[in-house]
């Protein structure tokens, strides 16, 4: 039957099929940032709005016109390999970076109504309302229960010991770590594991009931289940608060973020819903990140 | 297709784990594609010791199904794969399933030619088989050619001939039906040939089923249990 031959014209075989994809895939060294920020970084009535912001370290621009928007009740991630200017956007929201004397950061950043860089404004007042949380946890050498009143306290937010009582007891149940030292509340802070000094910080942040929580890396310096438990917080407090972490662990953005936006060598390359990042990625510095395809 | 930039990892061992994967998956599209063409070989020709053969492929088969799904959950435990990387694994997954079941299909073909061939000819119907044999192993060649490029548009090209597979299968069950009828002598043997043509219908569908993947891993988007049409207004979005 001849047209049995026909089936045979070409046989199959995978050495050709295999082959192809190694030339015609190879990594496009040109890859260049978009012209704006790809994906999704605005959102309507945002708590932050940012526009344009840029950076700079003396001559030295970090960030590159930077606008995004997060969201009230929101978690958004910040990601991006070393020295991309994760960390430096982040501590421009509630302007950490007065504290350095060459920084100097242009642009318009709002929480609600209010201009951040406004020179009328209280930083003190500020922080309040934008608290941070960093890498290492760095409770203050107090007691435990001194270190969540500290906030309360300079703010004025109780009069009576009553009321701090409560404050400092919410904010530890809030962060999780209330069971943990209900019954030696006086002892030093510095005395916790260090899962328990960060989560001890985290309730220190949110005693003074901020509407932002910033975490820069809350939980590089944790073991795995410590990182969960953080994680798990976040997830709470997103309920309150609304969150911008910058994490090095992409699984941990993945895991506890809703928006998550790529940065590159102070650009922001794209910002998406965390799902759309992390399955399908639009830009291809982006792809190149989250699969680990740098180096 | 520049999007797919498989083997640039920074991790030797990542690279290495997924290169093993896209190979097995073409050396498992091979030996299927090769069942496929040997079972209606076999069929049409009469060819009993090729049809045995064929039987004898399936193992062969089913331990790269087994090898390739326990090296994707190695990837998945190990390295937690994500966007590109992560729609790989998933369509590798799922295609290896549809492989698979081709092979079992072809098995089935190859039954029946063997059945022929004992009871004798069928009068009628090998035409068809032969035009929709044709047809379907052009449409797994592509499908497993469009994995290999990455090649969604290839992909939709496949998607479509599915559907003319299926007007084909239907318009020769008809006929067959109506033959039998004529000659009631004859269903026993016709009846092997409708099976094997239902063997092939499937084959078809499960080449649609595997460029459906294709186009989840390239384009990101799920295009299951959807038309043709619908499948390229989603591309287009």
């Amino acid at each position: 039957m001849d047209t049995a031959e026909k089936f045979d014209e070409k046989t199959p075989g995978s050495d050709k099929l295999a082959g192809q994809i190694e030339g015609e895939q190879a990594m496009d060294n040109t890859t260049r940032y978009p012209d704006q920020t790809i994906g999704t970084p605005f959102v309507d009535s945002p708590k932050m709005r940012m526009r344009d912001v840029d950076v700079f370290y003396g001559d030295k621009q970090a960030i590159h016109g930077v606008s995004l928007d997060i969201g009230k009740n929101e978690v958004v991630a910040l990601i991006g390999p070393s020295g991309c200017g994760k960390s430096t956007f982040l501590r421009c929201l509630n302007r950490m970076n007065d504290t350095i004397d060459i920084c100097q950061v242009k642009g318009n950043l709002h929480l609600e109504d209010q201009d951040l860089y406004d020179p009328k404004l209280d930083v003190v007042e500020l922080r309040a309302r934008v608290g941070m949380v960093f890498q290492k946890p760095n409770p203050f050498p107090k007691s435990i229960y001194d270190n969540v009143a500290y906030g309360p306290r300079i703010h004025g937010l109780a009069n009576k010991k009553y009321d701090l009582d409560e404050i400092v007891e919410t904010s530890l149940r809030k962060a999780g770590l209330w069971d943990e030292v209900k019954d030696r509340l006086h002892s030093p802070g510095t005395g916790l594991s260090g899962g328990q000094q960060q989560r001890l910080c985290i309730a220190r942040t949110i005693a003074v009931s901020p509407e932002v929580v910033l975490m820069d890396e809350p939980c590089s310096a944790l073991d795995p289940i410590a990182t969960a438990k953080i994680e798990e917080l976040i997830a709470e407090l997103s309920e309150s608060y609304t969150i911008a972490i910058v994490t090095h662990s992409m699984q941990q953005a993945a895991r506890v973020s809703n928006r998550t936006a790529y940065f590159h060598l102070g650009r922001l390359v794209e910002m998406n819903d965390t799902e759309t990042v992390f399955t399908k990625p639009e830009h291809d510095l982006t792809e190149a990140y989250i699969t680990g395809r740098f180096g | 297709m520049d999007r797919m930039h498989f083997g640039e990892h920074s991790s030797s061992q990542f690279n290495e784990a997924l290169e093993s994967i896209r190979n097995n998956l073409m050396e498992m599209g091979g030996l299927v594609e090769k069942q496929v063409v040997d079972a209606l070989q076999s069929l049409l020709q009469a060819d009993s010791a090729l049809a045995e053969k064929v039987l004898e492929t399936e193992d062969k088969v089913d331990k790269l199904e087994m090898l390739i799904d326990e090296e994707c959950t190695k990837v998945l435990a190990l390295r937690q794969p994500a966007a590109s990387d992560l729609r790989l694994i998933i369509a590798v997954t799922k295609a290896v399933s549809d492989l698979e079941r081709i092979g079992d299909e072809s098995a089935k073909i190859a039954r029946m030619g063997l059945q022929l061939a004992e009871e004798g000819e069928s009068p009628r119907g090998y035409v068809e088989v032969r035009h929709i044999g044709n047809h379907v192993r052009n449409m797994l060649r592509d499908t497993l050619d469009a994995f290999a490029r990455f090649d969604a548009k290839k992909a939709l090209e496949v998607a479509a001939e599915d559907n003319e597979v299926d007007l084909e299968y239907r318009s020769a069950m008809r006929s067959l039906v109506t033959f039998m009828m004529e000659d009631p002598r004859a269903i026993s043997r016709v009846l092997n040939i409708i099976w094997s043509l239902r063997a092939l219908e499937r084959i078809g569908d499960h080449a649609r089923n595997i460029g459906e993947q294709v186009i989840y891993l390239v384009e990101g988007k799920d295009v299951r249990h959807i038309t043709v049409d619908e499948i390229e207004a989603k591309l287009k979005k």
